[in-house]
């Protein structure tokens, strides 16, 4: 992306060499969720996250207090942000402190109403969650009903004067079925559309064989996207590359805290959605402990900060600053050791761990494999043991 | 690249953007969905000036008499406002 003396932008956020700013406050608001989708990130044991969330006021306090830090993106996100009444009041305090404020919507609970207050409260941006062109897989990925319901919703969004920024997960499911998306995109009149190959963690992870798509699906998922960008200059598609078919792993959340802080509905205070999923960690909570803190001084941020924990191949690799080592919950998830090399790198001793998950997402058997779709029930069952065997290969869950 | 800027044109910050001053950051950014870009020194001083109303060469004056000892200053700012123009930044009134 663009880089010279007067401009500075990575990913999308700046960043500083020198000091770190969380740039990003995440606000995982709440774990429920209206939508069950197989691809979700969301850690698989939520369910117990569900009962303890933040009041609205705790809510207010954390966004102040992570201002002062320098947070200027905020993400309403979630589970269904929308499932929480209180989301027009949340917003209304974002405006107020200056937050560039982003509501990141499965569309369900986005009435007139609501969107009209949300306006007035000066939310910046509604990105909405797509799933296909057709209603069958929508609906069956997410395991519900909700095709309709989207389209409405994009339409109302639109009329609404908002940016039209989209969001696909890519998977096996609808990656056939590119052309069509990108159409549809452009027919809503998106401004944005992203197309974000699924990453394999939380329920996603449990599902990879039935959604992981194939190196030759990908490929041309990939050509069909760039010859959509070169005819069609006004929506502004964004491909992100799934790290497992990739050499050099992702500089993930653009690195351990040093622009994305994440608010979970009950108050932890996380450098990356999925960080509770590594071993001997004690992670900081809006409830009991300063922000400022958590983010500066906590043995939690600093622990995988910079360089300094990084073991070999990592240590004397000359990448070693340009991906921070992967992925740290990826190399936890996959090989048991937390600071190991992200096995997605070939540098790594623990490649074959991918490989064998591609070649894994080939057969037949393990495709037709019953999908667990994101419950309630699902999240209770796994968090008790009772599913062991869908998941006895990773050494934690996220 | 050849410059399509005319001295009496006049911008505004892109639709769905925000320009504003960053005090933790010390600088002008500019917010959009989910994206930030970060306006240091000079790039910050040409963009604030955007208003929807003033022409490029009004800024152009104004930024000669505010720094006279910058060379090449037209120059400069005619290579600001081309990247922030093809980035959406701004929009031509």
């Amino acid at each position: 992306m663009t880089q010279n003396t007067n401009v500075q932008v990575n990913n999308g956020v700046s960043t500083s060499a020198t000091q770190t700013t969380p740039l990003w406050l995440l606000a995982e608001v709440t774990y429920r969720c209206p939508l069950h989708c197989a691809f979700c990130y969301n850690p698989t044991d939520y369910d117990k996250h569900t009962q303890n969330e933040l009041t609205t006021a705790q809510w207010i306090q954390a966004l102040r207090d992570a201002r002062k830090l320098g947070a200027i993106q905020l993400g309403i996100s979630g589970g269904e942000p929308l499932l929480r009444d209180d989301i027009e009041e949340i917003v209304i305090e974002a405006h107020k402190l200056g937050y560039y404020s982003n509501l990141i919507t499965s569309g369900v609970g986005l009435t007139e109403q609501r969107i009209q207050a949300l306006k007035a409260g000066g939310l910046d941006h509604i990105q909405l969650s797509m799933h296909d062109v057709t209603e069958d897989i929508n609906n069956f990925i997410t395991n519900t009903k909700t095709f309709q319901l989207k389209q409405k919703v994009a339409t109302m969004i639109k009329a609404h004067g908002y940016p039209m920024v989209l969001n696909v997960v890519i998977h096996r499911f609808n990656i056939d079925h590119m052309k069509q998306i990108l159409e549809m995109a452009e027919a809503i009149g998106a401004d944005y559309i992203e197309l974000a190959n699924n990453q394999y963690y939380g329920w996603s992870l449990v599902n990879r064989s039935q959604l992981m798509p194939t190196r030759e699906q990908l490929d041309r998922a990939e050509a069909v996207t760039n010859e959509f960008r070169a005819t069609n200059p006004n929506v502004k598609a964004l491909y992100v590359v799934p790290d497992y078919f990739n050499d050099r792993p992702k500089k993930c959340m653009n690195g351990w805290g040093e622009v994305f802080m994440i608010v979970t509905a009950n108050g932890d205070v996380l450098p990356c959605h999925s960080a509770r999923s590594l071993p001997n960690m004690q992670f900081p909570n809006v409830k009991d402990a300063d922000l400022g803190w958590s983010w500066k001084d906590s043995p939690a941020f600093n622990k995988y900060r910079g360089t300094e924990w990084m073991k070999e191949p990592c240590r004397s690799c000359e990448d070693k600053e340009k991906d921070l080592g992967g992925c740290r919950c990826q190399s936890f998830l996959l090989t048991g050791d937390a600071e190991a090399a992200d096995p997605v790198c070939t540098k790594s001793p623990h490649r074959h761990l991918i490989d064998q998950a591609i070649e894994d997402a080939k057969n037949p058997q393990l495709q037709a494999q019953a999908i667990l779709f994101r419950n309630d029930k699902n999240s209770r069952r796994l968090a008790s043991g009772e599913l062991k065997s869908l998941i006895e290969q990773f050494h934690s869950l996220p | 690249m050849t410059t399509q800027i005319q001295l009496s044109d006049v911008f505004s910050i892109g639709l769905h953007h925000r320009f504003q001053w960053e005090d933790a950051q010390q600088n002008y950014v500019i917010l959009f969905p989910e994206g930030m870009v970060k306006l240091h020194g000079s790039a910050g001083e040409i963009l604030k000036r955007i208003d929807g109303k003033v022409s490029v060469g009004e800024i152009v004056e104004d930024l000669k008499t505010t720094f006279p000892d910058a060379e090449d200053i037209e120059s400069d700012i005619m290579g600001m406002l081309e990247l922030a123009l093809s980035k959406g930044w701004l929009r031509k009134v």
